[in-house]
Formats: structure tokens, sequence, C-alpha cells
């Protein structure tokens, strides 16, 4: 007689949840597949049809991507010493040289700062504030909370006239400063919520065991429940990392030189010199990667965050 | 080594009243039993005197000195939480060496790892010291916060029911173990457990709680010997006290209303009939359930008695305690 567990799959529940998983992931990366291709097409292949799936290989999207280039009269052309650099020779067969660096290295750069800025200061203003809401007695605690989550009820975008307006008044549009506050405060709400979930499952018996093992308060906060709240802290700030990095609405009507983050840029490729697919798909896929790399760095806490509550007790 | 004096000590959570105008002089060096049902107030008084919870009205002096302004970490006292009270980010070592690596004591890396070996040894986890604190049995754990607690020397032990998830030869072991270190440190131990055992055997003085007031205070032998309540009396004594009616046994004095066996009031072979329900033998003793009319009484027998149910002997209670209608000693 065979044993039947009750909580271990069947080898064909198992296939059938293989397949299904597989499927999905199949249709939710094709459009990744998609646009990393893409960057690594040649600018014909990338709009031929039927669609290229095999194809030879090019840097002409991320050279383009990096580069202003200019058109020079056949003459000249003819008489310009060879090219020194392999970008330089990939340029050239187009019939064009460089002109100088493109503007996306430093919108990128303005993204991460952005981004990264928000969501640390997301994560510290967020962390302190559920831990008072967690801990302590505060005057209309459930109120505040209420408040707090409010500014979540409607879209964001709705207030963007008043913001403007605001952001002029006080010079914060187009700042580096301006786009973290504005990110911060959007994301500030989500980053309280869930955090103070994390630290209400943190049995507030550590803390006193701290204080009477001979720590202050903050001492025992910074030893013994942050290390705790790590978990938390980590999902909670992809969250705050994914809606910074990729807002694009704000970003347009706040930002146009120096504080321009990637997302209002990328599009902008599109005009320089004719439609070049490859630039903006080499451009989309350079912006991934930070989310991913930081994503997968804390892919185990994030997996553990989001069961978090579930199997705690 | 202190000693500690509560007076007027009243605590109210939202409309449950914990503690209710207690006072109790604890003398230094005094191991200390509050006893008492759930939601009596024992853990209340240890965090209360701990500084986790401020006390509504009344006065918590340690060594003649209030400490009501002190934070925790000021008082230098340890406490022993009943359960939730390793740091489960830290392996075993570390957590015993929280304590020591606090900005109060801050002691040197080497004098530290001695110490925690010492006190490993002493509670028999040396062996798991690199261990997290979440890979421990529970037995383990509540060893290792025992251990935390005695890597310091402190003013004052605070244990709440440190022992009340430790296996029956564990719990004898570290009762013996506990007494040797109050015994060796000459510290002031203040104790909540619901193990009457451990009350009997560690105590100097056992406090008995009863909703929020503390309704005697004295030696474990008077606590057990001359109760001021039918409470009191119910708290310790294995079997339990059994209650009757005062007019169970013939005449009772003016006022009683319950008469209290303990079995040593019971005599067994002379005065009034009763049916042996059920027999215990539990090794050491031997419970008889005996019934006697319409009352139940529970006493002991000799451990080789050939007692069997349905069989009839006589008793007669000797020197019994009396209760009065509100459950008063007469």
């Amino acid at each position: 007689m065979t044993a039947y567990s009750v909580t271990e799959p069947t080898g064909r529940s198992k296939l059938v949840a293989g397949l299904l998983v597989t499927l999905y992931a199949v249709i939710t990366l094709l459009p990744l597949l998609w646009i990393i291709s893409t960057g690594f097409k040649s600018g014909p292949d990338s709009i031929s049809y039927p669609p290229k799936v095999v194809f030879e290989p090019s840097l002409e999207g991320y050279v383009n991507l990096f580069t202003t280039r200019t058109r020079v009269a056949a003459e000249e052309f003819q008489n310009l010493p060879p090219p020194e650099t392999w970008y330089d020779a990939i340029v050239r067969e187009s019939g064009m040289v460089i002109a100088g660096p493109s503007r996306f290295g430093e919108r990128f750069l303005n993204s991460v700062i952005i981004g990264f800025g928000s969501t640390f200061l997301s994560i510290f203003l967020g962390t302190l504030a559920a831990y008072a809401f967690s801990r302590f007695k505060v005057p209309l605690k459930d109120d505040l909370l209420f408040f707090i989550l409010s500014t979540r009820m409607m879209p964001p975008i709705a207030v963007a006239i008043p913001i403007y307006l605001m952001y002029r008044e006080l010079g914060l549009s187009d700042t580096h400063l301006g786009m973290i506050l504005l990110y911060t405060a959007v994301n500030i709400s989500l980053a309280v919520w869930l955090l103070k979930g994390f630290i209400d499952e943190i049995p507030r018996e550590y803390e006193e065991a701290a204080l009477i093992d001979g720590y202050t308060r903050f001492q025992a906060f910074r030893k013994v429940v942050l290390p705790q709240a790590a978990t938390g802290i980590a999902s909670t700030a992809i969250f705050c990392l994914i809606f910074a990095w990729n807002e694009y609405a704000f970003a347009v009507l706040l930002t146009s030189g120096t504080a321009q983050t990637a997302p209002p840029f990328i599009p902008t490729i599109i005009g320089v010199g004719g439609q070049d697919w490859p630039a903006v798909a080499a451009g989309a896929t350079i912006f991934l990667l930070p989310v991913m790399i930081f994503t997968i760095l804390l892919r185990k806490h994030l997996l553990r965050g989001i069961t978090f509550g579930a199997v705690r007790k | 080594m202190a000693d500690i004096r509560l007076s007027g000590l009243t605590k109210t959570f939202g409309a449950t009243r914990a503690l209710a105008d207690v006072s109790l002089t604890i003398p230094d060096g005094a191991f200390v039993v509050l006893l008492g049902p759930t939601g009596a107030g024992k853990t209340t008084t240890l965090r209360l005197i701990a500084g986790l919870d401020r006390p509504d009205a009344g006065d918590i002096a340690i060594d003649g000195r209030s400490v009501l302004a002190d934070t925790p970490a000021q008082r230098d006292v340890a406490m022993v939480f009943q359960q939730y009270s390793l740091y489960p980010h830290l392996t075993v070592r570390e957590n015993l060496a929280f304590p020591l690596r606090s900005p109060v004591l801050n002691w040197p890396e080497d004098r530290i790892t001695r110490k925690v070996a010492e006190v490993a040894e002493v509670l028999h986890i040396a062996h798991k010291l690199d261990n997290k604190a979440t890979q421990l049995s529970g037995g383990e754990m509540q060893r290792v916060s025992i251990g935390r607690a005695l890597v310091r020397n402190p003013r004052i032990y605070l244990m709440d029911e440190p022992l009340s998830s430790l296996d029956a030869k564990l719990r004898a072991d570290l009762r013996v173990e506990l007494k040797r270190i109050h015994a060796e440190l000459g510290a002031t131990f203040l104790y909540v457990t619901h193990d009457q055992i451990e009350a009997m055997t560690m105590a100097t003085h056992v406090g008995v709680l009863d909703q929020g007031k503390l309704v005697q205070f004295g030696t474990p032998r008077e606590i057990y010997e001359n109760p001021v309540s039918a409470y009191v009396a119910s708290r310790l004594g294995q079997p339990r006290i059994t209650l009757l009616p005062a007019d169970a046994f013939g005449p009772a004095p003016a006022g009683a209303a319950q008469i209290g066996l303990r079995p040593e009031h019971v005599i067994l072979g002379e005065g009034q009939p009763a049916t042996v329900r059920r027999v215990e033998h539990l090794g050491d003793q031997t419970r008889l359930h005996l019934t006697m009319g319409a009352h139940e009484i529970v006493t002991l027998a000799d451990p080789h008695t050939t007692l069997a149910p349905g069989e009839q002997l006589s008793i007669r209670p000797e020197n019994p305690l009396w209760f009065d209608a509100s459950g008063n000693r007469i």
C-alpha cells in the first residue's frame, strides 16, 4: 500500500504547477526579452517585419544612446583620420561622426540620486514613525495613521498642478532636493504602514529585556528592533525604490534640465536622430538594471517579508 | 544586594486593576516567591520594580532610595521573562554577552568571554554557545535567558516563572542551581511561580496575591500552616486543601462556615464512615479520593496501602482550619 502525504504535492500536481509558472514567466518576460534584444539590433533589424529573432548583434544602440552624432559632408568624411575607438568605428559605418556625449549618463545619475535618496529618506523617516506608532501612546494615533494613509487615496498626479505651482514658488522645480522630497512624500505613507506591521510583529519583550540589560531605548531600538525589522525594511525599500525609479508623470512635469530623471529622457531619444529604437531599448535595458540588482540583492528578505505575517505565529 | 520596599503600590491597565495598594518589605538577601493565579498581579509587580511600567500610585525603594525616577538600566536589576526574551538574531554567546556589553557595564572582551563560559557551564549550554538563539529547544532557551540574568551581578533578580517551560528533571536541577546561586551570591530574588515545590523549597518568604492585593506575606511554613484565608490555604498543598461546610463532621466553632482539611488533618480509621472512590498511586504518595455523604475529600494514605475503590473506612478531622463566611480564617 502506498502512503499518501497530505502536505507533500504529488508528481503530477508539481508538473502542472511548474508548467503554469513557466507559462506565466514567459508571458511576463516576453516584453523584457523584446526590449533587451532590440537594444542589440541594428536600426533596420529593429523595425524589420516579420521581427527577426535571430540577428547579428550590434552595439549601435548603446553607442547611439551615450553619444550625439552629426552627419558631415561626403568629401570631409573621406578626409577624416581613421576611427580611434571601437565606438567611433560603429558610428562611422552609418556615415556620421561623434559630436559628443549624450545626456543619458547625467539623467541616469539623476535617477540614481533621486531614487535611492528618496528611498533612504522614506525608510529612515518611516521606520522612526512606525516604531513610534507601534510602541508609544501617541495622541490621536488612529486618526493620524488614517491621515497618513489617506494621502494615497487619490493618484498623486491629481495634485500635480498645486505641486507644480508650489514648487515654482519655492524654487524646488527641477532640483534633486525637490524630487527627493516629492517621492518621499508619496512613499512615506506606504513605508509607515508596512513597517508598522513589521514592527508590531516584534514582541516588546525583546526591547524590555534590553532596557533591563542596561541599554537606553534608542540603543535597544538600534540593537534589537532594527536587526529584526531588517526583512520588513528591505521589502519596504524595494517598493519605495520601484515607485521612485519608475515615476514618469511628475518627472515630466517638474524636471527638464538639471534634475531630469531617466524616464522622461528616454522617449526624447526618438526625436533626435530619427526613430532610433535600438537606442531607446538600450536605454530601457540599462534603466532596468539597478532595480533588478537591488531586488536580487534583497530577494531573500523580500520573499520572507511577503510571508512574514503568515508564518510567524 | 539590596532590600526592596514597596509602599502603597497601585497600577491599573484601563479598567482592570492589576495592583491595589500593595505594601511589602523584602529584606536584603531574601528569596521571595509570589504566588497567585493568572491576573493576580505577580508579573505586574515585577515589571514595576524593573521599571518597565510606572505605578499609578505608591513608591518603590531599593536600598532605601526611591527608584521611581530611574530608568530600568539605572535600577540595576536583572529579569528573566516567561517567554520571548532571547534576541533571535544573535547567537547564544552574544545573547549571554549582551548585558555585559551594555554601556552601563561595558566589560572588556576577555572578561566577557570568561564569564559567559562560566555561566554556560553552570546551565549546561556550553555546547550550544555558537547556535542561533532560534535553534534551541524551549528548555535551552529558558536556560539561556536565566543565564543572561546570571552573567551580571545585579542588585535584584526578578524571575517570572523561569522554570515553567522546562521538563521535570531539568526543573529539579535548576531549582537546586538557583538556590545555590542565591546562597552563594546572597542576592535578593523575587520569583513568580505557580509551582508549589518551587515555592516551598526555594523561598525564604512567600507573598500571596489575590486580584492585585497582597493577602499574606510570610515564610513558606507560615503560609502553609497558618493561612489567613481559604484562598491562601488553597495556594499551597498537594493535594489541595479540601473545603467542606463547617458542620460536615458535627459541631463547629461559632462563626465558622467552612472546614479546611489538608491530608494531615484527616485521621483514617476512626470517626465517620466514608467510601473510597479512587486510589492514585503517585509513587512517593498515594492519594485517596473519598466520598462522605454528599462530600468529596482528597487525602493521602500510606504509599503501600491496599485500599481499593468501593471499600469503606472511617475518617475524622484533627486540628482542621476553620474559615468564616467570607473565607477568612477563624
